[in-house]
């Protein structure tokens, strides 16, 4: 079983900055995104029970190259890192068609891909990837199985699970649910060295430059604002007689009791 | 200072280092930081540590790939080791410990011996310990009086080892005895592998020691232990040259566990100063520890990076490997000692009770001032390299 693991370069998460032109500065300090992590330990342990080989595809800058080591110390064989400067500042159309290129190269049964990203947080690239490819769109995964040509999820739903099948290939959006990402081995960061990471750039995957990027973004970045910090936490450490007066005080002054 | 490739040494770490770095300091973090205070109150050799050092694969860094080891340089060796002693000096030791036991056989053994011993103790399966220290022979270790006399095929060991750090936990030793007692200072000295349970060898006792006490100091007693040729390493005769060859690998280990310390006991003085209100501000705004403060954490990183320097120096080989393996297990000893003793300072009376981690932290700091060549040792080695490089 051949697959491939979208994968996006974040910033560690809690150290998020905006660079000059308000966007969110991808120039160091990057880490796997979170979900993307849980998605491709699940794709390491399908590989491991049943074979086959887990390739990272990644569009992003040059710093994303340390998550991608890191992918590749935590047992993905290979890695393709899609790295052009035309393309700062897509959208997320933009780069569901790099990420759409790019796979038409690969060869792969599965497509994984994490629920959302910890600093843009769109939700949408997978699904659109999903509909560029014609593939069958299995999102919020809590598991997923693989069939003889095909795969089943359980989906998370509102009320629970669904339980959906689809033939391969198919490109599943993986959450927390399938389980806690694995630590690189020491083995594996030795290993990871030896591992190749392709570089493809825009003309590698016959895109035209006009076509990605900041001008030919669909949707502008006006502002970002960060969200205001909290009020300080009332801690309550005395016994429960006084702690109870103290909290209904807290709640009565605030019309709340 | 010049060393010939000082322009090209690289002073970043490599992104493997970086990533193996930051999944050594979480496993010492979880998993090794918990149990530190325990280790050394009840001086028991930690199983569970050498277990999980074993599990992940740390043990095996020091190893060549050819025998199941990882193949680390010596840098991403010390990197490790650091953080391991950042959180527990005697778990950090135990990969020292590893390392040094082994490079007798690394450095001079035969591809036969390599394949017999090596993949055991990259695997953790095994530990092996470094026995050249005699209770006579200490910083002149050319002193020894440990016989390995030839007895039909093979030799038979009589004599004392003293202060042998992983002894009675160790499987194996490397040991030094003197196979040629008429031949000229440090000529006779031969190199064996020994079998901690070969018949005759026995742990006399061993040490209580003011730190790294879950790390167990042995005196070894050799009772006319039999020892077939073919666990001799090396030429017979040529057991000093190996054995301080050793100690040019296995010094800068010594300074990373001192790094490793210093840094830990940096990290706890700042957290105390940024909490401990007295005079109604945190200690850390008083200029006075505030101070401290700054030169704990500046003299720590120059010790670091004389020893990431050196690293690199000793890999690239040559001459003046002797003299990086010295200075570096010098300063760093040294910066962990005074580093430790500042952090109880800034902790006034809390840092004067096992409660807190840095009283625990200077014990541990003062044995890199003696081990593997005491402070006085490394600067006559230095020294002597200096004035032998002029015309």
């Amino acid at each position: 079983m051949q697959i491939v693991v979208l994968l996006k370069a974040v910033p560690v998460v809690g150290t998020e900055r905006l660079d000059a032109a308000g966007r969110v500065d991808r120039s160091a300090g990057l880490e796997p995104n979170g979900n993307d992590e849980y998605s491709l330990e699940r794709a390491l342990t399908l590989t491991e029970a049943h074979g086959g080989e887990v390739t990272i595809l990644s569009v992003g800058p040059a710093a994303a190259t340390d998550p991608i080591r890191k992918t590749l110390a935590m047992g993905a064989a290979r890695a393709v890192h899609v790295l052009d400067p035309g393309l700062i500042g897509s959208d997320m159309a933009a780069t569901a068609r790099v990420l759409v290129a790019a796979l038409r190269r690969l060869d792969f049964d599965l497509a994984f891909a994490g629920a959302d990203s910890s600093d843009g947080g769109g939700g949408l690239v997978p699904a659109m990837v999903a509909t560029q490819l014609g593939l069958p769109y299995l999102s919020y995964a809590a598991d997923v199985e693989p069939l003889d040509g095909a795969v089943r999820v359980r989906r998370i739903s509102p009320g629970g699970y669904h339980v959906i099948e689809a033939p391969t290939p198919a490109l599943v959006v993986g959450t927390q649910l399938l389980g806690a990402p694995r630590y690189p081995s020491l083995r594996g960061i030795m290993q990871a060295r030896s591992k190749e990471v392709a570089t493809w750039t825009l003309a590698d995957l016959g895109i035209d430059p006009a076509t990605v990027g900041e001008a030919a973004a669909g949707t502008r970045l006006l502002r970002t604002e960060t969200p205001p910090p909290r009020g300080r936490a009332l801690v309550v450490r005395d016994g429960p007689d006084a702690a109870v007066a103290q909290v209904v005080a807290f709640l009565a002054a605030r019309g709340l009791a | 200072m010049t060393s010939g490739v000082g322009a090209s040494a690289n002073y970043r770490l490599t992104e493997e280092q970086e990533l193996l770095r930051a999944t050594v300091r979480r496993l010492a973090e979880e998993r090794i930081a918990p149990r530190a205070a325990e280790i050394d109150r009840t001086e028991e050799f930690p199983w569970d540590v050498k277990a999980l050092l074993a599990e992940h694969e740390i043990l095996a860094l020091a190893y060549p790939s050819a025998y199941g080891g990882l193949g680390a340089e010596l840098l991403t060796l010390c990197l490790a080791i650091e953080e391991l002693s950042r959180v527990c000096a005697t778990s950090g030791l135990i990969l020292a410990v590893q390392a040094l036991g082994s490079l007798p056989l690394q450095l001079a053994g035969s591809e036969e011996q390599k394949a017999r011993w090596l993949p055991d103790l990259a695997a953790g399966r095994r530990l092996v310990a470094f026995a050249m220290t005699e209770p006579e022979a200490g910083s002149d270790p050319a002193a020894m009086r440990t016989r390995a006399h030839r007895e039909g095929g093979g030799y038979r060991l009589e004599g004392t080892k003293r202060f042998i750090s992983q002894g009675g936990v160790a499987d194996l030793y490397a040991v030094f005895a003197v196979t040629d007692p008429a031949a000229r200072r440090g000529r006779g000295i031969s190199c064996f592998m020994v079998d901690a349970d070969s018949a005759g060898l026995a742990v006399a006792r061993l040490e209580h020691k003011m730190g790294i006490r879950g790390s167990p100091t042995a005196e070894l007693v050799f009772d006319g232990v039999p020892v077939p040729a073919d666990r001799r390493v090396g030429a017979e005769g040529e057991g000093f040259r190996i054995g301080l060859r050793t100690l040019d690998r296995s010094r800068p280990g010594i300074a990373a566990q001192a790094v490793g310390i210093a840094q830990g006991a940096t990290d706890v003085a700042i957290r105390y100063a940024a909490e401990r209100v007295q005079f109604g501000r945190p200690i850390g705004e008083h200029q006075m520890v505030a101070a401290m403060l700054a030169d704990m954490a500046t003299r720590t990183e120059a010790a670091r990076q004389l020893l990431y320097r050196a690293c690199v120096e000793i890999e690239v080989g040559g001459a003046a490997a002797v003299r990086w393996a010295a200075m570096c297990k010098l300063f760093a000893g040294d910066t962990a000692m005074a580093v430790t003793t500042d952090a109880v300072q800034v902790l006034g009376g809390y840092g004067y009770v096992a409660d807190y981690p840095v009283e625990r932290m200077m014990r541990d700091a003062k044995v890199t001032q003696l081990y593997e060549g005491t402070q006085q040792i490394q600067r006559l080695v230095i020294a002597r390299e200096l004035l032998a490089r002029l015309p």
